[in-house]
């Protein structure tokens, strides 16, 4: 258990201080590879919560996908393009987050995390857990699934033709 | 866990880094003589019987190389970039199975688990091109992205409808079979000692090679270190150790590809005939895992041997047609490789239709390939990489510009 303890509190603090990082360093591809580091340490915490398939969902989704579409977004522009660290609207930016932050710790207290654990099965370490994720996505959570691809199938369609019409303009 | 099984754990991997060592190293050697016969020469022969002890030879020179850091390199990133590359080229084999439930960590989620963990090496690959300093590195790192993140998803595709087929992602229940239940029938899918996958679904064997070599960054795929487009890619200002560490981790992902092909495809560790009708009853189980890890070094060396030879008789693409490949043929194939397992499953036909089915289809994107080359021809993305170019020195770390001044002042 204490063992558990010590890398439990080392995960998060990787996962905060590569956090804290993102946002303070300077350097916008350093600030990329922070982000790496944070979300690699994020999918440590899920393997603690014996939630293997999150785990490795999101080592495959953000180690391996995400950070490199960035990193590649970062190295493919002209630096006068990315806005400037320093900007006239950082406290607006401080405010939003502090927002969202407490936001999401008030959700959190007000849901009933157990009855939503029983309600979805899943939180089980076995195989058996991943079956009742995806039959619980496929059945009882189907709509909230359909929306979440149709968001990513509109974020697609714009990106192409966002694509498209930089090239038509030359 | 307890300490039986941290013991265990931990004389694995010290067995199992020990065992790549010697693999990797038996590789060159095998690469390096595979590509002298192809081009009729003697490959290497001084350094002990049939140059045996080339790759050692090889590996002092390498450890004792000075190692230089550019004065213009991120330091801390230019140092990590070899191990993002290697360490996951490593714990890929922490899950490889050599036997019936034999793996350093036997894992349920196996065959996620290797996709995943093959993901980051990317990483290691951009970050060593950006930190160099260098647009050649630079470009490499680029295209190292570009080219693995594409060619990944129809490995990804091809790995779940491996998973449909045997309705698991356990490596255990690829090799050794499962009863599967669709709806409310159930049948019986035998292991991969009685049907090699390799029949069942040849158009996945295919788009998992031709991918595999991609992610594999080998002839004919070798974009990303084409010598003569951009020197040596992400590894042109790496030397001594480090290069080696990139090396290392080339040839250790070879050996993963080899060995994911022989345990997807073509039946892993197991026999073709049950051990007991071969030896009687009286085979120790043991002896059954040894031989069984045996077989599947075997089989994983054949393939290796395969890749060395299709590097020695291809030319290399062309970036452009190497996206568009990826993107326009092999993805969509990989698709309909899995609706068709997945349909194939559901009306419970025999599994013989998804190989009749499987075979034209092959063909026919064949021949369509093949007919298309030359209409095709015109490269495609020059206009766009030429425009980026310029654009490239600019994000490198902050201290690249007495260089440029240099340059200007010297042109």
């Amino acid at each position: 258990m204490t063992a558990q303890l010590v890398v439990f509190y080392l995960l998060a603090a990787v996962t905060v201080l590569s956090s804290l990082g993102v946002v303070l360093t300077r350097n916008v591809v350093h600030a990329a590879f922070m982000l790496l580091l944070a979300l690699l340490a994020v999918a440590g915490i899920f393997l603690m919560a014996v939630a293997e398939f999150l785990a490795l969902a999101q080592i495959l989704i953000y180690g391996g996908a995400v950070t490199v579409v960035v990193l590649f977004a970062i190295m493919l522009t002209r630096s006068d393009d990315q806005p400037r660290a320093d900007h006239s609207q950082r406290p607006l930016a401080l405010l939003t987050a502090v927002g969202v932050f407490a936001l999401l710790v008030i959700a959190f207290v007000a849901s009933d995390v157990a009855s939503l654990e029983s309600a979805t099965g899943v939180g089980t370490d076995t195989e058996s857990g991943f079956e009742a994720l995806g039959l619980g996505l496929f059945t009882d959570w189907a709509i909230p699934f359909e929306v979440a691809s149709l968001v990513l199938l509109v974020a697609l369609i714009g990106a192409i033709l966002l694509a498209r019409s930089a090239e038509d303009g030359e | 866990m307890s300490f039986i099984e941290v013991v265990f754990a931990i004389a694995g991997l010290f067995g199992l880094f020990t065992g790549l060592a010697v693999a990797v190293l038996s590789l060159t050697w095998m690469e390096r003589k595979t590509l002298a016969r192809i081009q009729q020469r003697a490959g290497p022969s001084v350094v002990g019987p049939h140059g045996l002890l080339q790759p050692v030879a090889d590996a002092m020179k390498l450890a004792t190389k000075e190692d230089m850091i550019p004065n213009y390199a991120d330091k801390l990133l230019f140092w990590m970039a070899p191990i993002f590359v290697a360490v996951p080229a490593f714990m890929i084999w922490i899950a490889i199975p050599f036997g019936d439930n034999l793996a350093v960590r036997v894992l349920d989620l196996g065959l996620l688990y290797l996709v995943a963990i093959s993901g980051i090496g990317v990483v290691g690959l951009l970050m060593g091109g950006w930190a160099s300093s260098s647009r050649y590195s630079m470009l490499g790192g680029l295209r190292a992205a570009a080219q693995l993140v594409s060619y990944e998803i129809p490995i990804v595709i091809v790995i779940l409808s491996i998973a449909v087929l045997v309705q698991s992602l356990s490596l255990d229940a690829v090799i050794g079979g499962n009863t599967i239940s669709i709806g409310d029938d159930t049948r019986d899918l035998p292991g991969q000692g009685a049907i090699p996958f390799a029949f069942i679904m040849p158009m996945g064997l295919l788009i998992f090679l031709i991918a595999g070599l991609a992610e594999l960054g080998r002839t004919p795929f070798d974009i990303h270190h084409a010598e003569s487009e951009v020197v040596g890619g992400p590894f042109v200002e790496y030397s001594g150790a480090h290069w080696a560490v990139f090396f290392l981790a080339e040839y250790l992902n070879t050996f993963v590809i080899s060995a994911l092909i022989v345990i997807l495809f073509f039946g892993g560790w197991s026999w073709p005939a049950p051990p007991e009708s071969l030896f009687g009853n009286d085979l120790s189980s043991t002896a059954t895992n040894l031989i069984g890890g045996a077989w599947l070094m075997i089989k994983t060396y054949l393939v290796a041997i395969g890749i060395f030879w299709i590097r020695g008789t291809y030319p290399r693409l062309r970036i452009d047609q190497l996206m568009a490949f990826a993107w326009q043929v092999l993805i969509p194939l990989s698709f309909v490789n899995l609706v068709l397992i997945a349909i194939v499953l559901f009306y419970d036909w025999p599994l013989w239709v998804m190989t009749a089915v499987s075979l034209p289809i092959i063909l026919g994107v064949g021949i369509a390939v093949q007919r298309r080359r030359g209409a095709r021809g015109r490269p495609q993305t020059v206009r766009i990489l030429r425009r980026s170019a310029g654009e490239i020195g600019v994000p490198m770390p902050p201290a690249s510009t007495p260089v440029t001044d240099q340059v200007q002042a010297g042109g």
